[in-house]
C-alpha cells in the first residue's frame, strides 16, 4: 500500500531522524508477525496504523499468556484510558475467581503516565513475583489460589517494597 | 528419435535400436531381457513373439494391446501401434526470481535431474529489472505450458514499480493462494501440532493499488470485495477441504469493523458452507483473535479461507509456527488450470541472498507439488520422501533450522536420501517402438 503505508513509514522515518539515539527498523507487517512467533526477543517498541496494531497487539498477548495478563492503555490529548482488553467472562464473574492480573498491570501503566514511578514499579514487581510464585497463583494460570488471596499476596509484597 | 532437450545420459539412436533389438532376440531365444526395471519386458515379450508369430495380424495386434494395457493401465481398445509410452516429458514454466531465487530454483532443477523426472523446464527471469512486467515470451510459456516453478520476487517498498506477484496474479488470474502448513518431523517448535492450510484470496482486498492522494496530509487506499471472489474463493476451500479429506474450513475476517467489506466475505462464505454442510464444518474467527489463537493453540485449525491482507498475515504467523518460512510450500492456482507454485509465504531473503545459504525445503517440496498434479506421483513421492527424511534425521541443516550446511550441501543431502523410483520412460519408449 504504497501510498497509504508509505505516508506512514515517511512519518515514521522523519521522527526517527529526530532521534537518533534510538534505534529504527522497518518491517512489513507479515515480517512482523513471523518475527514475533520465530524471535520475539528482537522487537522492542512497534508503532504502526489501526489494523495492524490490533492483529499484532493481539498475537503478542497470545504469546505471553493470553488477554488475562496484558495491559493496555489508550492515550488522547485530552485524556488517557486504561484498560484491560479481556472480555467480561460470565461464567467466573462474583466468584472470586478471576485473575486481576491484566487491569493491575493497566492501573500500573497509569501510574507510570502520572510520573509516579515508585508506586509503578513497586506494584509491578510484586505482581511479577507473585505470578512467579506457583503457591499464589488463580485458576487460569494453572494455580488455585482466590482473586483475592492472589491480591492479598501483591499487597504484602508492595508493602515490603515500600517499607525498605 | 532423439529428444535433444533430454536429462539422462546421451545415447546415441542406434545403441537405444540395438538394445532394444537384443532384448527382442533374447526374447524370442526364450531368455530374460538384461534390465532389471521394466519388470513387465520378460515375459510379456515372450508371449508376444509367440502370439505375433502364429494366425492373423489382427489377432496378435489385439493381444499386444491387451497385454500393454493390462500391464500398464492405459486407454482400452488403442490399436498396438497408437500405444504411447506410459511415460512422456513434459515442459515447465520456470521463473528464477530475485534475491534467494536462482540458487533455491537451482536445488530444485539438480533434484529433477538427479530422479530424472520427466520434465524440461522454460526459463525466465522476471525480475525487478523489467519493472516487474511480463514479457510475451513469459505469458506465451505459462499459457502453454500450465505449470510454473517461481522463485521469490522483489517489491520496492513505498514507491516504484507494482508488485511482480500481483502482475503475475492479475495475467493468469491467480484466484487463490493456497499455503498448506505442516510442521515436519524433526522441526523443533513450541507447539507439536500445527497441520492447517491458509487460502489465501488473491485478486482483491486491501491488494487492489486504488490509492488516492486526497492532499498532502491525507491519503485513501481503497479495499474492494466482491461477491464474485468471496464465492469464488469461499467454493476452492470447501472443494480442497472435500479434495483432501479436510474436516473444517474457518473463515477469517473483521466484518464487526469493516461490516460491508468483509461482511460481504463472511457472508459469501456461509452462503458456500450451506452447500457442504454435512460433509464440512465451517466456523469463523476474526482476524485479531485468530492470530492469539494461533500462537497459543494452532492445533484447532483445519482449512483457514482469508482475504487478501489477513491471508498474508495468517500464513506467515503459521509458517513460523512450522518452523519458519523455508519449510512451507505453496501455490497459487489460476483460471485455465494454470498453477504457479512456489514457497508459501512470500520472502525475498535478501540478506542471504547469493550466500548459498537459503534453505530450499519449500521449493522442493512445492515442486513435488507440482510433480504430483502433473500426475508424475512416482517422483512427487521420491522427492517428498527424501526431504522429509533428511530433515527428521537432522545431520544435515541449513542455518534457520541451526545448522551449517549451504543449499548445495542439503540438496545432495536430499538427492542421496532418494529412493528412485522404478518407472524407466526410456526403456519403455524404446521397446514399444520397436513393436510399431
Amino acid at each position: 500500500m504504497k501510498l497509504s503505508d508509505g505516508l506512514f513509514l515517511e512519518c515514521c522515518r522523519l521522527v526517527a531522524s529526530q532521534h537518533p539515539e534510538i534505534e529504527f527498523e522497518e518491517l512489513t507487517v507479515d515480517n512482523t508477525c513471523l518475527q514475533l512467533v520465530r524471535n520475539p526477543a528482537r522487537l522492542d517498541v512497534m508503532v504502526m496504523p489501526n489494523l495492524y496494531g490490533d492483529i499484532v497487539s493481539d498475537l503478542c498477548a497470545g504469546l505471553i499468556g493470553g488477554l488475562g495478563l496484558t495491559p493496555s492503555g489508550n492515550i488522547g490529548t485530552e485524556a488517557a484510558v486504561f484498560e484491560s482488553v479481556h472480555g467480561t467472562a460470565p461464567d467466573i464473574a462474583g466468584q472470586d475467581k478471576a485473575n486481576p492480573t491484566a487491569l493491575l498491570l493497566s492501573a500500573v501503566m497509569m501510574l507510570h503516565h502520572l510520573d509516579l514511578h515508585d508506586h509503578a514499579s513497586a506494584i509491578e514487581q510484586s505482581v511479577f513475583d507473585t505470578i512467579a510464585d506457583p503457591a499464589c497463583r488463580t485458576g487460569d494460570l494453572g494455580g488455585s489460589a482466590g482473586c483475592s488471596d492472589f491480591t492479598n499476596a501483591i499487597c504484602e509484597r508492595v508493602a515490603k517494597a515500600m517499607n525498605k | 528419435s532423439q529428444n535433444p532437450n533430454r536429462q539422462t545420459n546421451p545415447i546415441s539412436s542406434t545403441a537405444m535400436l540395438s538394445r532394444g533389438c537384443s532384448s527382442l532376440l533374447r526374447a524370442r531365444l526364450g531368455c530374460l531381457p538384461r534390465s532389471s526395471r521394466g519388470a513387465w519386458a520378460g515375459s510379456s515379450l515372450l508371449r508376444a513373439f509367440s502370439s505375433s508369430s502364429s494366425s492373423s495380424s489382427s489377432s496378435s495386434a489385439s493381444s499386444l494391446a491387451e497385454m500393454v494395457d493390462s500391464q500398464h493401465n492405459r486407454r482400452r481398445g488403442v490399436p498396438h501401434h497408437q500405444v504411447k509410452p506410459v511415460v512422456k516429458r513434459q515442459k515447465a514454466t520456470l521463473i528464477r526470481g530475485d534475491g534467494i531465487g536462482p540458487e533455491v530454483t537451482h536445488a530444485v532443477i539438480s533434484a529433477f535431474v538427479a530422479m530424472k523426472a520427466p520434465v524440461d523446464w522454460e526459463s525466465f527471469d522476471l525480475q525487478s529489472a523489467n519493472e516487474g512486467k511480463l514479457s510475451p515470451q513469459l505469458i506465451r510459456s505459462v499459457r502453454k505450458n500450465k505449470f510454473v516453478l517461481k522463485g521469490p520476487l522483489f517489491t520496492p517498498m513505498g514507491h516504484g514499480h507494482a508488485s511482480p506477484d500481483v502482475n503475475l496474479a492479475r495475467e493468469f488470474g491467480l484466484f487463490a493462494h493456497v499455503v498448506p502448513v505442516r510442521l515436519l518431523e524433526g522441526v523443533k517448535t513450541r507447539h507439536d501440532d500445527v497441520d492447517l492450510v491458509v487460502i489465501r484470496e488473491n485478486t482483491e482486498g486491501e491488494y487492489t493499488g486504488l490509492e488516492h492522494i486526497v492532499n498532502d496530509e491525507v491519503v485513501q487506499s481503497v479495499k474492494i470485495i466482491t461477491e464474485k471472489a468471496s464465492l469464488r474463493i469461499a467454493k476452492f476451500a470447501f472443494d480442497y477441504a472435500v479434495r483432501n479429506n479436510r474436516r473444517k474450513v474457518t473463515a477469517v475476517h473483521k466484518a464487526n469493523i469493516m461490516k460491508m467489506a468483509d461482511g460481504l466475505f463472511l457472508n459469501s462464505c456461509r452462503q458456500v458452507a450451506a452447500k457442504y454442510k454435512d460433509v464440512v464444518e465451517f466456523d469463523e474467527v476474526i482476524i485479531d483473535n485468530c492470530c492469539m489463537q494461533l500462537v497459543t493453540k494452532p492445533e484447532q485449525f483445519d482449512v483457514m479461507v482469508t482475504g487478501n491482507l489477513y491471508g498474508n498475515i495468517v500464513s506467515e504467523s503459521a509458517a513460523g509456527l512450522a518452523g519458519g518460512v523455508a519449510l512451507v510450500p505453496g501455490f497459487n492456482e489460476g483460471t485455465d488450470g494454470i498453477r504457479v507454485y512456489e514457497q508459501g509465504p512470500r520472502h525475498i531473503g535478501m540478506d542471504i541472498a547469493g550466500r548459498r545459504l537459503a534453505n530450499p525445503t519449500s521449493f522442493l517440496l512445492a515442486s513435488a507439488m507440482m510433480l504430483r498434479d502433473m500426475q508424475l506421483g512416482p517422483w512427487a513421492d521420491t522427492l517428498e520422501n527424501a526431504v522429509y527424511k533428511t530433515i527428521r534425521e537432522q545431520k544435515v541443516r541449513t542455518i534457520d533450522l541451526d545448522g551449517n550446511a549451504s543449499t548445495y550441501e542439503f540438496t545432495q543431502a536430499v538427492v542421496d536420501n532418494m529412493e528412485l523410483p522404478v518407472v524407466a520412460p526410456d526403456d519403455m519408449k524404446v521397446v514399444l517402438d520397436f513393436f510399431n
